[in-house]
């Protein structure tokens, strides 16, 4: 026998009550952890992609669109611009490095990627099987899409025209498969890298149609800075060109900063969903306490100090807003287990890490101090029990 | 065992009483007799500790209460007075062994269900153990809650209109056991009510 006994029993002897505050508390603290599950996801998985990657050269349009294309793919590019101009701005004394991107075709949804050795580099991911592209055609695949697609190394397949669809296919020149990269948690997972070369190879009868010529086109230049002031030197480098350059940093905050105003708003309905549930705590605590008075001064006599019941109410108040505040942190794995298969196929968004993610942290203590504070009207009041008195109407 | 002297009682705003000195020897039973009114379970209530007198003394198992602070009296009262009362209370949520143990509990001693299993045994309700105490009958439920009383081994038990409730056949029965429980446990036994079938029962009374 124990107060922690007494308490549940107590919390349990009303189960429809206590299911109430459980299922109130429980949804509350779910939405908001998953809230926070995904934000810290998405916060790593913008900065990992971002990583280093000071500003995007490519053709005029929405900056947003330029570097949700070129950094994060998933959106369509901008346009193409002039590989001889792209290296212009890209050996400007203000700038590190420069890595070019050339595409516009998919195997299977996932898109070729046409660059140099520099982008897999840059992400840091080693090669986990064979070797790296070189010659043209050749390919080293991310580990998703190695996973999705079972393409191996030594597979041929050919690459089909747009960023999507498969209608449109190119069977002018089979790629082959000569390696496979480890999974990194970076845009390279979903990507197939080639030499530039068999971009341009692949759209030379283009060249027959327009007129154009392919090999002097890319679609992006991927640029690492030298000198702080070539933000503000760059752009006026593209007065009378069809380029622009954006800033992941600056776009990425303004998406979030759009983003934040539908998360703020599912936050503070979360935040009403607890307060009601630790309201209702409150109240199942302070009604079972009026058809407990009885009960709770016949314990009095039987020599419990009031520092016990007060204990006592306080354990069972804690123990509910414990149990609820578990029930919503395993509700939000499930949402976020969901979310993962989900989003998986089309954003390969990794939830692998279960455990609580530090603004979480702040969710416990802060749900647990409500908890407490609902818990202690009730627990001063059983402890002002006139217990003659109850007992003598009793 | 316990003893009065010269107690008053004055309800904030309310009546105030007066009691006859009150002196129950060891093991000595006693019958409080009085008519409504006459301030029984005031009188119950201040033996007991859960009212503190205006005036006057009370001293049990040999210890003058009324230098005792709150905390103390419910600690004392826990250890040395068993209380039964007109109707029997439970905390529904426990069962009937729990419920036994709880004054162990709640003072703080180890728990014994071997103790509580024979008290109810003496009580022919060995059985009722594992249940729950709304589902037994008025009578049960009124000897589970004398043998609650019994747990700590009290140098007084108090009962209060312990009969009132029950047919002739029934109050004699649970006097008896009362009675006979007391004189098993070694315990004083004042029984307070207005219920004059008990007056031959017994020797010494005391009127209001």
């Amino acid at each position: 026998m124990n107060l922690l006994k007494i308490a549940f029993r107590n919390i349990f002897s009303k189960p429809l009550n206590t299911i109430l505050s459980l299922v109130l508390l429980g949804f509350g603290v779910g939405i908001i952890s998953l809230m926070l599950n995904v934000e810290q996801n998405l916060q790593e998985q913008f900065d990992r992609d971002i990583k280093d990657i000071d500003m995007v050269l490519g053709a005029k349009g929405s900056p947003l669109q330029l570097i949700l294309a070129n950094v994060y793919h998933v959106d369509a590019p901008t346009g193409n611009i002039s590989r001889k101009e792209a290296e212009r701005i890209a050996k400007h004394p203000y700038i590190e490095e420069g890595i070019p991107l050339a595409y516009g075709d998919n195997y299977r949804s996932y898109r070729i990627v046409g660059t140099t050795p520099q982008l897999h580099e840059h992400y840091g991911v080693a090669i986990a099987e064979g070797e790296l592209f070189s010659a043209t055609y050749s390919a080293t695949i991310g580990s998703a899409v190695a996973e999705a697609t079972g393409l191996k190394i030594g597979d041929n397949f050919f690459s089909a025209h747009g960023l999507t669809d498969e209608t449109d296919v190119h069977t002018n020149h089979a790629f082959t498969v000569v390696g496979i990269f480890e999974p990194s948690g970076s845009v390279i997972d979903k990507l197939l890298l080639t030499p530039m070369e068999s971009i341009w190879g692949v759209h030379e009868y283009v060249e027959e149609e327009t007129g154009e010529k392919p090999d002097e086109e890319i679609t992006a230049m991927l640029l690492k800075k030298k000198n702080p002031m070539a933000i503000m030197a760059l752009p006026r480098m593209l007065e009378d060109t069809n380029m622009q350059i954006a800033l992941p940093s600056i776009e990425i905050n303004r998406l979030q900063t759009n983003f934040g105003i539908g998360m703020g708003t599912i936050q503070a309905i979360a935040y009403v969903v607890i307060f009601l549930s630790i309201l209702s705590i409150f109240i199942s605590l302070f009604n079972s306490l009026r058809e407990r008075k009885y009960e709770l001064a016949l314990m009095r006599t039987m020599g419990a100090s009031q520092g016990k019941l007060f204990s006592l109410i306080i354990l069972e108040g804690l123990s509910l807003t414990f149990m609820g505040m578990v029930f919503g942190l395993l509700l939000s794995r499930v949402g976020l287990w969901i979310l993962a298969s989900v989003l998986k196929s089309s954003f390969q968004y990794d939830f692998g890490n279960l455990w609580l993610v530090p603004s979480e942290w702040l969710l416990v203590v802060m749900t647990i101090f409500v908890g407490i504070v609902a818990s202690l009207l009730p627990a001063f009041t059983a402890v002002k029990i006139d217990i003659s008195k109850t007992l003598a109407d009793g | 065992m316990l003893k009065s002297t010269n107690i008053e009682f004055q309800y904030p705003n309310g009546p105030s009483f007066q009691f006859p000195d009150v002196n129950c020897e060891a093991q000595e039973h006693l019958l409080l007799l009085g008519e409504s009114g006459k301030g029984k379970t005031t009188l119950l209530h201040l033996l007991a500790g859960m009212l503190r007198p205006t005036r006057g003394s009370i001293s049990i198992a040999g210890k003058d209460t009324s230098g005792l602070t709150n905390a103390q009296m419910d600690a004392f009262r826990g250890e040395h007075v068993g209380i039964i009362f007109q109707t029997a209370h439970f905390v529904e949520s426990l069962s009937v062994e729990d419920n036994l143990v709880l004054p162990h509990f709640l003072n703080n001693k180890k728990v014994n269900k071997q103790k509580a299993a024979s008290i109810l045994d003496r009580l022919n309700l060995k059985h009722k153990l594992k249940q729950f105490p709304k589902n037994l009958s008025i009578g049960e439920q009124q000897r589970v809650a004398i043998a609650r009383a019994l747990m700590n081994d009290p140098s007084v038990v108090l009962a209060d209109e312990p009969t009132s409730a029950l047919d002739d056949k029934n109050a004699n029965e649970v006097i008896d056991l009362l009675e006979e429980q007391a004189r098993l446990s070694g315990a004083s036994l004042i029984i307070v009510t207005h219920d004059q079938r008990l007056k031959d029962r017994f020797q010494k009374r005391v009127t209001l």
